[in-house]
Protein backbone atom coordinates (compact mmCIF):
# COMPACT_ATOMS: atom_id res chain seq x y z
CA UNK A 1 0.00 0.00 0.00
CA UNK A 2 2.84 2.37 0.60
CA UNK A 3 3.42 5.40 -1.91
CA UNK A 4 5.80 4.38 -4.35
CA UNK A 5 8.29 7.11 -5.02
CA UNK A 6 11.23 6.67 -7.92
CA UNK A 7 14.55 8.10 -6.63
CA UNK A 8 17.11 9.50 -9.54
CA UNK A 9 20.73 9.54 -9.17
CA UNK A 10 23.41 10.23 -11.47
CA UNK A 11 26.69 8.75 -10.85
CA UNK A 12 25.22 7.50 -7.66
CA UNK A 13 24.42 10.98 -6.43
CA UNK A 14 20.64 11.57 -5.80
CA UNK A 15 19.54 14.53 -7.58
CA UNK A 16 18.33 17.41 -6.37
CA UNK A 17 14.64 16.71 -7.04
CA UNK A 18 15.01 12.90 -5.41
CA UNK A 19 14.48 14.91 -2.27
CA UNK A 20 11.90 17.02 -3.35
CA UNK A 21 10.03 13.49 -4.84
CA UNK A 22 10.47 12.08 -1.42
CA UNK A 23 8.93 15.22 0.11
CA UNK A 24 5.80 15.08 -1.77
CA UNK A 25 5.30 11.19 -1.91
CA UNK A 26 5.97 11.33 2.26
CA UNK A 27 3.26 14.45 2.17
CA UNK A 28 0.83 11.97 -0.07
CA UNK A 29 1.62 9.34 2.39
CA UNK A 30 0.23 11.44 5.39
CA UNK A 31 -2.57 11.99 3.79
CA UNK A 32 -2.99 8.42 2.78
CA UNK A 33 -2.03 7.32 6.45
CA UNK A 34 0.40 4.97 5.01
CA UNK A 35 4.54 4.76 4.11
CA UNK A 36 6.87 5.74 1.49
CA UNK A 37 8.94 3.21 -0.25
CA UNK A 38 11.75 4.94 -2.12
CA UNK A 39 13.49 3.04 -4.99
CA UNK A 40 16.93 3.90 -5.77
CA UNK A 41 18.78 2.31 -8.81
CA UNK A 42 22.39 2.16 -8.38
CA UNK A 43 22.85 5.19 -6.12
CA UNK A 44 25.39 5.81 -2.64
CA UNK A 45 24.07 6.84 0.22
CA UNK A 46 20.59 5.67 0.00
CA UNK A 47 20.30 6.28 3.65
CA UNK A 48 19.97 10.43 2.58
CA UNK A 49 16.21 9.28 1.30
CA UNK A 50 15.19 8.68 5.39
CA UNK A 51 16.03 12.29 6.28
CA UNK A 52 13.01 13.69 3.53
CA UNK A 53 10.62 10.68 4.80
CA UNK A 54 11.56 7.52 2.91
CA UNK A 55 10.62 4.79 5.13
CA UNK A 56 12.25 1.72 3.11
CA UNK A 57 14.46 2.35 0.19
CA UNK A 58 14.17 -0.40 -2.52
CA UNK A 59 17.96 -0.29 -3.60
CA UNK A 60 18.14 -1.70 -7.29
CA UNK A 61 21.82 -2.91 -7.88
CA UNK A 62 22.02 -4.21 -11.86
CA UNK A 63 24.91 -3.25 -14.57
CA UNK A 64 22.39 -4.11 -16.88
CA UNK A 65 20.50 -0.80 -15.54
CA UNK A 66 24.06 1.24 -15.45
CA UNK A 67 22.97 3.19 -18.56
CA UNK A 68 19.20 4.55 -18.38
CA UNK A 69 16.61 2.69 -20.97
CA UNK A 70 13.26 3.64 -20.30
CA UNK A 71 11.44 0.21 -20.80
CA UNK A 72 13.43 -1.16 -18.74
CA UNK A 73 13.51 0.91 -15.86
CA UNK A 74 9.52 1.46 -16.29
CA UNK A 75 9.77 -3.05 -15.61
CA UNK A 76 11.94 -2.55 -12.48
CA UNK A 77 9.46 -0.26 -11.22
CA UNK A 78 6.27 -1.95 -12.20
CA UNK A 79 7.76 -5.29 -10.50
CA UNK A 80 8.51 -3.36 -7.52
CA UNK A 81 5.32 -1.45 -6.87
CA UNK A 82 3.65 -4.40 -7.33
CA UNK A 83 5.71 -6.03 -5.01
CA UNK A 84 5.01 -3.07 -2.72
CA UNK A 85 1.22 -3.31 -3.72
CA UNK A 86 1.44 0.46 -3.89
CA UNK A 87 -1.45 2.46 -5.46
CA UNK A 88 0.44 5.88 -5.87
CA UNK A 89 3.31 6.32 -7.66
CA UNK A 90 5.64 9.45 -7.96
CA UNK A 91 8.07 10.12 -10.47
CA UNK A 92 10.03 13.95 -11.28
CA UNK A 93 9.38 15.69 -14.56
CA UNK A 94 12.86 15.07 -15.57
CA UNK A 95 13.38 14.28 -19.04
CA UNK A 96 14.41 10.40 -18.18
CA UNK A 97 10.92 10.09 -15.77
CA UNK A 98 9.16 11.70 -18.49
CA UNK A 99 10.25 9.18 -21.13
CA UNK A 100 9.35 6.49 -18.46
CA UNK A 101 6.14 7.15 -16.84
CA UNK A 102 3.66 6.83 -20.00
CA UNK A 103 5.38 3.21 -20.12
CA UNK A 104 4.91 2.10 -16.68
CA UNK A 105 1.60 3.34 -16.81
CA UNK A 106 0.38 0.78 -19.36
CA UNK A 107 2.28 -1.73 -17.19
CA UNK A 108 0.74 -0.70 -14.56
CA UNK A 109 -2.35 -0.11 -15.85
CA UNK A 110 -2.12 3.32 -14.05
CA UNK A 111 -3.32 6.79 -14.78
CA UNK A 112 -0.98 9.06 -15.27
CA UNK A 113 -1.05 13.11 -14.66
CA UNK A 114 2.04 14.60 -15.77
CA UNK A 115 3.22 18.28 -14.30
CA UNK A 116 1.66 18.18 -11.16
CA UNK A 117 1.98 21.01 -8.91
CA UNK A 118 0.64 20.34 -5.35
CA UNK A 119 -0.80 17.67 -3.06
CA UNK A 120 -3.30 15.85 -4.27
CA UNK A 121 -6.79 17.85 -3.41
CA UNK A 122 -8.74 15.04 -2.32
CA UNK A 123 -7.84 11.14 -1.75
CA UNK A 124 -11.34 9.91 -3.41
CA UNK A 125 -12.07 11.54 -5.95
CA UNK A 126 -8.32 11.56 -6.54
CA UNK A 127 -7.63 14.97 -7.71
CA UNK A 128 -4.29 16.65 -8.51
CA UNK A 129 -3.64 20.33 -9.82
CA UNK A 130 -1.43 20.53 -12.87
CA UNK A 131 -0.22 22.98 -15.35
CA UNK A 132 -2.16 22.69 -18.82
CA UNK A 133 -1.55 25.28 -21.78
CA UNK A 134 2.14 25.33 -21.54
CA UNK A 135 1.96 26.85 -18.10
CA UNK A 136 -0.84 29.19 -19.26
CA UNK A 137 -3.68 28.08 -17.04
CA UNK A 138 -3.70 24.89 -14.50
CA UNK A 139 -5.98 21.47 -14.90
CA UNK A 140 -7.50 20.12 -11.87
CA UNK A 141 -7.22 16.32 -13.08
CA UNK A 142 -9.02 13.16 -11.65
CA UNK A 143 -7.17 10.41 -11.70
CA UNK A 144 -10.05 7.20 -12.00
CA UNK A 145 -7.60 4.10 -12.64
CA UNK A 146 -6.71 2.10 -8.90
CA UNK A 147 -3.00 2.47 -9.43
CA UNK A 148 -2.39 6.60 -10.06
CA UNK A 149 1.23 7.93 -11.19
CA UNK A 150 1.85 11.30 -10.75
CA UNK A 151 5.18 13.32 -12.38
CA UNK A 152 5.76 16.10 -10.12
CA UNK A 153 6.78 19.40 -11.43
CA UNK A 154 10.24 20.37 -10.45
CA UNK A 155 10.32 23.38 -7.79
CA UNK A 156 6.71 23.12 -7.16
CA UNK A 157 6.61 21.34 -3.58
CA UNK A 158 10.40 22.26 -2.24
CA UNK A 159 12.28 19.87 -0.01
CA UNK A 160 10.44 19.25 3.42
CA UNK A 161 12.70 17.26 5.88
CA UNK A 162 10.82 14.33 7.93
CA UNK A 163 13.18 12.70 9.52
CA UNK A 164 12.91 8.84 9.30
CA UNK A 165 15.41 5.77 9.65
CA UNK A 166 14.82 4.39 5.79
CA UNK A 167 15.44 0.42 6.22
CA UNK A 168 17.35 -0.67 3.36
CA UNK A 169 16.47 -3.67 0.74
CA UNK A 170 18.01 -4.51 -1.87
CA UNK A 171 16.31 -5.48 -4.98
CA UNK A 172 17.26 -7.64 -8.13
CA UNK A 173 14.34 -7.22 -11.03
CA UNK A 174 13.80 -9.87 -13.34
CA UNK A 175 14.91 -8.13 -17.29
CA UNK A 176 14.87 -9.69 -20.51
CA UNK A 177 16.08 -8.46 -23.81
CA UNK A 178 12.80 -7.21 -25.10
CA UNK A 179 13.74 -4.20 -22.72
CA UNK A 180 16.49 -3.28 -23.92
CA UNK A 181 15.56 -2.98 -27.96
CA UNK A 182 16.19 1.05 -27.99
CA UNK A 183 20.36 0.66 -27.27
CA UNK A 184 22.25 3.79 -26.04
CA UNK A 185 24.83 3.81 -28.22
CA UNK A 186 26.79 7.17 -26.68
CA UNK A 187 25.94 9.71 -23.84
CA UNK A 188 27.17 13.25 -24.48
CA UNK A 189 26.75 15.74 -22.05
CA UNK A 190 28.07 18.80 -20.93
CA UNK A 191 29.86 18.23 -17.99
CA UNK A 192 31.10 21.20 -15.37
CA UNK A 193 28.04 23.08 -16.58
CA UNK A 194 24.90 23.64 -14.95
CA UNK A 195 22.10 22.36 -17.21
CA UNK A 196 18.66 24.29 -17.30
CA UNK A 197 16.72 21.15 -15.53
CA UNK A 198 18.73 21.30 -12.62
CA UNK A 199 19.83 25.07 -12.23
CA UNK A 200 18.18 27.10 -9.21
CA UNK A 201 18.91 30.07 -11.14
CA UNK A 202 18.69 30.47 -15.21
CA UNK A 203 20.44 33.54 -16.64
CA UNK A 204 18.76 34.07 -20.66
CA UNK A 205 19.73 36.27 -23.28
CA UNK A 206 17.22 37.82 -26.43
CA UNK A 207 17.96 39.43 -29.71
CA UNK A 208 18.47 42.67 -27.63
CA UNK A 209 22.27 40.82 -27.39
CA UNK A 210 22.74 42.05 -31.07
CA UNK A 211 24.88 38.97 -31.41
CA UNK A 212 26.65 35.82 -30.47
CA UNK A 213 29.92 37.49 -29.22
CA UNK A 214 28.36 39.30 -26.91
CA UNK A 215 27.40 36.44 -24.88
CA UNK A 216 30.65 36.53 -22.64
CA UNK A 217 28.89 38.98 -19.91
CA UNK A 218 25.85 36.51 -19.61
CA UNK A 219 28.19 33.46 -19.42
CA UNK A 220 30.20 35.67 -16.66
CA UNK A 221 26.83 36.27 -14.60
CA UNK A 222 25.95 32.68 -14.83
CA UNK A 223 29.40 31.58 -13.98
CA UNK A 224 29.00 34.05 -10.73
CA UNK A 225 25.38 32.88 -9.64
CA UNK A 226 26.08 29.34 -10.26
CA UNK A 227 23.52 29.54 -13.09
CA UNK A 228 23.01 27.88 -16.28
CA UNK A 229 22.44 29.91 -19.56
CA UNK A 230 19.65 29.93 -21.96
CA UNK A 231 18.44 32.12 -24.79
CA UNK A 232 14.86 33.13 -26.42
CA UNK A 233 13.96 31.12 -29.74
CA UNK A 234 14.96 34.22 -32.27
CA UNK A 235 18.47 33.14 -30.77
CA UNK A 236 18.46 29.73 -31.16
CA UNK A 237 16.95 30.23 -34.53
CA UNK A 238 19.62 32.37 -35.56
CA UNK A 239 21.99 29.87 -34.53
CA UNK A 240 23.64 32.32 -32.18
CA UNK A 241 23.41 29.97 -29.40
CA UNK A 242 22.80 26.37 -29.06
CA UNK A 243 19.35 25.05 -29.58
CA UNK A 244 19.03 23.16 -25.97
CA UNK A 245 19.35 26.35 -24.90
CA UNK A 246 16.06 27.73 -26.19
CA UNK A 247 13.79 27.82 -23.70
CA UNK A 248 9.68 28.63 -24.06
CA UNK A 249 6.81 26.77 -25.25
CA UNK A 250 8.88 24.89 -28.16
CA UNK A 251 11.99 24.55 -26.45
CA UNK A 252 12.61 23.85 -22.58
CA UNK A 253 10.51 24.79 -19.53
CA UNK A 254 12.22 26.23 -16.74
CA UNK A 255 10.84 26.35 -13.72
CA UNK A 256 14.07 27.71 -11.49
CA UNK A 257 13.76 30.08 -8.25
CA UNK A 258 15.54 32.88 -10.24
CA UNK A 259 14.94 33.88 -13.74
CA UNK A 260 17.42 36.81 -15.70
CA UNK A 261 15.73 37.71 -19.17
CA UNK A 262 18.65 40.22 -20.91
CA UNK A 263 17.67 41.63 -23.83
CA UNK A 264 14.14 39.48 -24.17
CA UNK A 265 11.46 41.80 -24.83
CA UNK A 266 8.88 38.35 -23.37
CA UNK A 267 6.32 37.01 -26.82
CA UNK A 268 3.94 35.17 -25.01
CA UNK A 269 5.66 31.82 -25.87
CA UNK A 270 8.84 32.49 -24.14
CA UNK A 271 6.76 33.46 -21.02
CA UNK A 272 4.53 30.66 -21.11
CA UNK A 273 7.87 28.62 -20.94
CA UNK A 274 9.72 30.34 -18.06
CA UNK A 275 6.36 30.93 -16.28
CA UNK A 276 7.04 28.52 -13.89
CA UNK A 277 10.18 30.08 -12.17
CA UNK A 278 9.41 31.77 -8.97
CA UNK A 279 11.39 34.90 -9.26
CA UNK A 280 11.95 36.38 -12.75
CA UNK A 281 13.98 39.79 -13.57
CA UNK A 282 13.96 41.44 -16.73
CA UNK A 283 16.45 43.90 -18.38
CA UNK A 284 15.60 45.95 -21.46
CA UNK A 285 16.08 49.11 -23.22
CA UNK A 286 12.16 49.26 -24.04
CA UNK A 287 9.62 49.79 -21.45
CA UNK A 288 6.84 48.96 -23.24
CA UNK A 289 8.75 45.14 -23.63
CA UNK A 290 5.68 42.39 -22.57
CA UNK A 291 8.31 40.68 -19.60
CA UNK A 292 7.62 43.81 -17.55
CA UNK A 293 4.36 42.51 -17.14
CA UNK A 294 5.34 39.02 -15.97
CA UNK A 295 8.56 39.84 -14.39
CA UNK A 296 8.74 40.70 -10.46
CA UNK A 297 12.01 43.09 -10.89
CA UNK A 298 12.68 45.40 -14.00
CA UNK A 299 15.25 47.37 -15.37
CA UNK A 300 14.62 49.78 -18.04
CA UNK A 301 18.13 50.13 -19.62
CA UNK A 302 20.81 49.15 -22.03
CA UNK A 303 22.34 45.47 -21.00
CA UNK A 304 25.73 46.40 -22.34
CA UNK A 305 25.96 49.30 -19.37
CA UNK A 306 23.45 47.04 -16.95
CA UNK A 307 24.99 43.62 -17.18
CA UNK A 308 28.80 44.47 -16.66
CA UNK A 309 27.76 46.58 -13.46
CA UNK A 310 25.46 44.16 -12.14
CA UNK A 311 28.03 41.22 -12.42
CA UNK A 312 30.62 43.66 -10.83
CA UNK A 313 28.10 44.20 -7.81
CA UNK A 314 27.22 40.63 -8.02
CA UNK A 315 30.87 39.76 -7.50
CA UNK A 316 31.16 42.05 -4.56
CA UNK A 317 28.30 40.53 -3.36
CA UNK A 318 28.79 36.82 -3.56
CA UNK A 319 32.45 37.58 -1.92
CA UNK A 320 30.80 38.84 1.22
CA UNK A 321 27.88 36.01 1.30
CA UNK A 322 29.59 32.98 0.25
CA UNK B 1 8.58 2.12 -45.67
CA UNK B 2 5.14 3.35 -44.38
CA UNK B 3 5.50 6.31 -41.58
CA UNK B 4 1.99 7.51 -39.60
CA UNK B 5 2.40 11.07 -37.77
CA UNK B 6 -0.06 11.49 -35.55
CA UNK B 7 -1.39 15.07 -35.48
CA UNK B 8 -2.77 17.16 -32.91
CA UNK B 9 -5.37 20.12 -33.51
CA UNK B 10 -4.47 22.68 -30.79
CA UNK B 11 -4.43 26.32 -30.31
CA UNK B 12 -1.79 28.26 -31.75
CA UNK B 13 1.05 29.24 -29.43
CA UNK B 14 -0.07 33.06 -29.43
CA UNK B 15 -3.84 32.20 -28.07
CA UNK B 16 -5.45 33.63 -25.27
CA UNK B 17 -5.89 31.05 -22.90
CA UNK B 18 -9.69 31.25 -21.78
CA UNK B 19 -12.53 28.75 -20.21
CA UNK B 20 -16.58 28.39 -20.32
CA UNK B 21 -19.32 26.30 -18.48
CA UNK B 22 -17.84 27.40 -15.25
CA UNK B 23 -14.00 27.03 -15.96
CA UNK B 24 -15.01 22.83 -17.55
CA UNK B 25 -14.61 23.65 -21.07
CA UNK B 26 -11.69 25.56 -22.92
CA UNK B 27 -12.90 28.23 -24.96
CA UNK B 28 -12.35 28.19 -28.44
CA UNK B 29 -14.06 31.15 -28.85
CA UNK B 30 -11.72 33.17 -31.26
CA UNK B 31 -9.44 30.61 -31.41
CA UNK B 32 -6.81 30.05 -34.05
CA UNK B 33 -5.69 26.36 -34.22
CA UNK B 34 -3.38 25.44 -35.57
CA UNK B 35 -0.92 21.14 -36.02
CA UNK B 36 1.03 21.70 -32.36
CA UNK B 37 4.25 22.82 -33.45
CA UNK B 38 6.08 19.07 -32.02
CA UNK B 39 3.81 17.11 -33.96
CA UNK B 40 5.03 19.53 -37.11
CA UNK B 41 8.63 19.19 -36.80
CA UNK B 42 7.97 15.12 -37.24
CA UNK B 43 5.46 15.90 -39.99
CA UNK B 44 8.28 17.71 -42.08
CA UNK B 45 10.75 14.68 -41.05
CA UNK B 46 8.71 12.18 -42.64
CA UNK B 47 8.33 14.52 -45.66
CA UNK B 48 12.57 14.14 -45.89
CA UNK B 49 11.95 10.23 -45.17
CA UNK B 50 9.61 10.26 -48.50
CA UNK B 51 11.13 12.64 -50.36
CA UNK B 52 15.01 11.14 -50.02
CA UNK B 53 14.63 7.64 -49.16
CA UNK B 54 10.77 6.44 -50.22
CA UNK B 55 8.05 6.19 -47.88
CA UNK B 56 4.68 6.66 -47.50
CA UNK B 57 3.18 8.93 -44.93
CA UNK B 58 -0.17 9.29 -43.43
CA UNK B 59 -1.43 11.43 -40.78
CA UNK B 60 -3.65 10.24 -38.07
CA UNK B 61 -5.87 12.19 -35.52
CA UNK B 62 -8.69 11.74 -32.94
CA UNK B 63 -10.78 14.36 -32.44
CA UNK B 64 -14.10 15.55 -33.78
CA UNK B 65 -15.19 17.51 -37.52
CA UNK B 66 -13.35 20.64 -36.53
CA UNK B 67 -10.01 18.83 -36.49
CA UNK B 68 -10.38 18.26 -40.25
CA UNK B 69 -9.08 21.53 -41.38
CA UNK B 70 -5.66 21.09 -39.39
CA UNK B 71 -5.66 17.58 -41.15
CA UNK B 72 -6.04 18.93 -44.27
CA UNK B 73 -3.14 21.70 -43.93
CA UNK B 74 -0.96 18.52 -43.27
CA UNK B 75 -2.14 17.14 -46.16
CA UNK B 76 -1.02 20.19 -47.84
CA UNK B 77 2.38 19.79 -46.02
CA UNK B 78 2.22 16.81 -48.56
CA UNK B 79 1.02 13.90 -46.13
CA UNK B 80 -0.16 11.52 -48.55
CA UNK B 81 -3.88 10.33 -46.77
CA UNK B 82 -5.58 11.08 -43.40
CA UNK B 83 -7.36 9.41 -40.53
CA UNK B 84 -9.48 10.82 -38.33
CA UNK B 85 -11.01 8.53 -35.87
CA UNK B 86 -14.43 10.22 -34.87
CA UNK B 87 -14.23 10.87 -31.07
CA UNK B 88 -13.84 13.64 -28.57
CA UNK B 89 -9.93 13.28 -27.50
CA UNK B 90 -10.59 12.75 -23.83
CA UNK B 91 -7.49 11.56 -22.19
CA UNK B 92 -4.13 10.33 -23.28
CA UNK B 93 -4.91 6.79 -22.42
CA UNK B 94 -8.22 7.04 -24.55
CA UNK B 95 -6.36 8.93 -27.16
CA UNK B 96 -3.18 6.21 -27.37
CA UNK B 97 -5.67 3.10 -27.16
CA UNK B 98 -7.40 4.36 -30.23
CA UNK B 99 -4.41 5.28 -32.25
CA UNK B 100 -2.67 2.20 -31.68
CA UNK B 101 -6.07 0.00 -32.70
CA UNK B 102 -5.60 1.84 -36.46
CA UNK B 103 -1.57 1.83 -36.26
CA UNK B 104 -2.27 -2.19 -35.65
CA UNK B 105 -4.28 -2.48 -38.81
CA UNK B 106 -2.08 -0.32 -40.89
CA UNK B 107 1.16 -2.19 -40.02
CA UNK B 108 3.56 1.17 -40.03
CA UNK B 109 7.31 1.21 -39.59
CA UNK B 110 8.05 4.63 -37.97
CA UNK B 111 4.83 6.49 -36.14
CA UNK B 112 6.06 9.89 -35.35
CA UNK B 113 4.12 12.16 -32.41
CA UNK B 114 5.19 15.38 -30.44
CA UNK B 115 6.98 14.92 -27.12
CA UNK B 116 3.87 16.68 -25.88
CA UNK B 117 0.93 18.96 -27.26
CA UNK B 118 0.74 22.35 -26.19
CA UNK B 119 -2.49 22.33 -24.75
CA UNK B 120 -2.65 19.36 -22.73
CA UNK B 121 1.02 18.98 -21.92
CA UNK B 122 0.36 15.13 -21.19
CA UNK B 123 3.15 14.02 -23.02
CA UNK B 124 2.14 10.69 -22.53
CA UNK B 125 0.30 9.66 -26.10
CA UNK B 126 3.69 8.30 -28.05
CA UNK B 127 4.55 6.06 -25.04
CA UNK B 128 1.69 4.45 -24.50
CA UNK B 129 1.19 4.02 -27.91
CA UNK B 130 4.75 2.31 -27.59
CA UNK B 131 3.52 0.51 -25.20
CA UNK B 132 0.31 -0.69 -26.11
CA UNK B 133 2.22 -1.64 -29.73
CA UNK B 134 5.06 -3.22 -28.58
CA UNK B 135 7.37 -1.15 -30.61
CA UNK B 136 10.39 0.10 -29.58
CA UNK B 137 10.03 4.00 -27.88
CA UNK B 138 12.39 6.84 -28.40
CA UNK B 139 11.21 10.45 -26.41
CA UNK B 140 12.72 13.70 -26.88
CA UNK B 141 14.04 13.13 -30.35
CA UNK B 142 15.76 15.33 -32.10
CA UNK B 143 17.52 13.57 -34.85
CA UNK B 144 16.46 10.93 -36.52
CA UNK B 145 17.60 8.33 -39.53
CA UNK B 146 16.16 5.10 -40.81
CA UNK B 147 18.71 2.41 -42.68
CA UNK B 148 16.93 -0.70 -43.53
CA UNK B 149 15.65 -2.32 -40.41
CA UNK B 150 17.09 0.05 -37.89
CA UNK B 151 16.71 4.00 -36.64
CA UNK B 152 19.51 6.15 -35.16
CA UNK B 153 17.80 8.58 -32.86
CA UNK B 154 19.48 11.50 -30.63
CA UNK B 155 17.41 11.96 -27.21
CA UNK B 156 17.90 15.37 -25.82
CA UNK B 157 18.53 14.27 -22.07
CA UNK B 158 18.91 17.13 -19.27
CA UNK B 159 22.18 18.39 -20.09
CA UNK B 160 22.91 16.46 -23.11
CA UNK B 161 21.81 14.30 -25.69
CA UNK B 162 22.29 10.37 -25.84
CA UNK B 163 22.45 8.84 -29.41
CA UNK B 164 20.51 5.70 -29.57
CA UNK B 165 20.12 2.47 -32.10
CA UNK B 166 16.81 0.74 -32.39
CA UNK B 167 14.75 -1.92 -34.12
CA UNK B 168 11.88 -0.70 -36.31
CA UNK B 169 8.75 -0.46 -35.31
CA UNK B 170 9.36 2.50 -33.82
CA UNK B 171 7.40 5.10 -32.31
CA UNK B 172 9.24 8.83 -31.47
CA UNK B 173 8.28 11.47 -29.51
CA UNK B 174 9.92 14.11 -31.65
CA UNK B 175 10.56 18.23 -31.40
CA UNK B 176 11.91 20.74 -32.43
CA UNK B 177 15.71 19.75 -33.63
CA UNK B 178 13.89 16.56 -35.37
CA UNK B 179 14.33 19.51 -38.10
CA UNK B 180 15.33 22.67 -37.77
CA UNK B 181 12.41 25.51 -37.58
CA UNK B 182 13.67 27.05 -41.15
CA UNK B 183 12.95 23.03 -42.47
CA UNK B 184 9.41 23.66 -42.01
CA UNK B 185 7.20 24.11 -44.65
CA UNK B 186 4.27 26.83 -45.44
CA UNK B 187 1.62 24.86 -47.94
CA UNK B 188 1.76 26.30 -51.04
CA UNK B 189 -1.32 26.59 -53.58
CA UNK B 190 -0.40 23.55 -55.39
CA UNK B 191 -0.36 21.54 -52.33
CA UNK B 192 -3.57 23.22 -50.95
CA UNK B 193 -5.52 22.37 -53.79
CA UNK B 194 -4.08 18.56 -54.13
CA UNK B 195 -4.57 18.20 -50.20
CA UNK B 196 -8.65 18.88 -51.22
CA UNK B 197 -8.31 15.76 -52.95
CA UNK B 198 -6.77 13.32 -50.91
CA UNK B 199 -7.92 10.74 -49.29
CA UNK B 200 -9.57 11.83 -45.51
CA UNK B 201 -10.58 8.49 -44.34
CA UNK B 202 -13.39 8.84 -40.98
CA UNK B 203 -13.43 6.02 -38.72
CA UNK B 204 -15.19 4.93 -35.70
CA UNK B 205 -13.63 4.87 -32.80
CA UNK B 206 -12.88 1.24 -30.63
CA UNK B 207 -14.43 3.13 -27.23
CA UNK B 208 -11.35 2.66 -25.73
CA UNK B 209 -11.89 3.97 -21.79
CA UNK B 210 -10.35 6.81 -19.93
CA UNK B 211 -7.97 6.74 -16.78
CA UNK B 212 -8.09 10.49 -16.17
CA UNK B 213 -10.47 13.25 -16.72
CA UNK B 214 -9.84 16.93 -16.84
CA UNK B 215 -12.39 18.08 -14.21
CA UNK B 216 -11.67 22.01 -14.24
CA UNK B 217 -9.11 24.71 -15.02
CA UNK B 218 -7.79 27.63 -13.36
CA UNK B 219 -5.94 30.38 -14.27
CA UNK B 220 -2.85 31.49 -12.81
CA UNK B 221 -3.34 34.18 -10.39
CA UNK B 222 -3.14 38.04 -11.92
CA UNK B 223 0.90 39.12 -10.98
CA UNK B 224 1.14 42.24 -8.92
CA UNK B 225 2.99 45.03 -10.67
CA UNK B 226 6.75 44.95 -11.43
CA UNK B 227 9.20 46.61 -9.12
CA UNK B 228 11.51 49.18 -11.13
CA UNK B 229 14.61 49.31 -10.23
CA UNK B 230 17.13 52.63 -11.58
CA UNK B 231 19.96 51.12 -13.63
CA UNK B 232 21.81 53.47 -11.46
CA UNK B 233 21.16 51.45 -8.17
CA UNK B 234 21.71 48.21 -8.95
CA UNK B 235 22.57 47.83 -5.49
CA UNK B 236 18.60 47.68 -4.49
CA UNK B 237 18.44 45.14 -6.70
CA UNK B 238 20.44 42.60 -5.38
CA UNK B 239 19.43 43.57 -1.65
CA UNK B 240 15.24 42.70 -3.12
CA UNK B 241 17.14 39.38 -4.48
CA UNK B 242 18.77 38.49 -1.46
CA UNK B 243 16.70 39.58 0.94
CA UNK B 244 12.94 39.84 -0.38
CA UNK B 245 12.64 37.42 -2.98
CA UNK B 246 15.54 35.01 -1.10
CA UNK B 247 16.62 34.00 -4.79
CA UNK B 248 20.32 34.50 -4.33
Amino acid sequence: MSVLVYTESEEGKFKKTAYEVVSYARGIADMMSTTVTAVAVNAEETASLGTYGADKVVHIKSDKLSKFTANAYAAALTEVAKKEASKVVVLSSSANAKYLAPLLAVDLEAGYASNVVALPESEAPFKVKRTAFTNKAFNHTEITTDVKIIGLSKNSFGLKEAQKDATEETFEPNLDDSQFKVEVQSVDKVKDKVTIADAEIVVSGGRGLKGPENWGMVEEMADILGAATACSKPVSDMGWRPHSEHVGQTGKPVASNLYIAIGISGAIQHLAGINASKTKVVINTDPEAPFFKAADYGIVGDAFEVVPKLNEKLKEFKANNS
Amino acid sequence: MKILVCISHVPDTTSKINFTDNDTKFDTNGVQFVINPNDEFGLTRAMWFKEKQGATVDIINVGGPETEPTLRKALAIGADSAIRINTEALDGFQVAKELSAVAKEGNYDLIIAGRESIDYNGGMVPGMLASLLGASFVNTCISLEVDGDTATAVREIDGGKETVTAKLPLVVGGQKGIVEESDLRIPNMRGIMMARKKPLEVKEPQGASTETSAVSFEKPAPKGDVKLISPDNLDELIDLLHNEAKAI
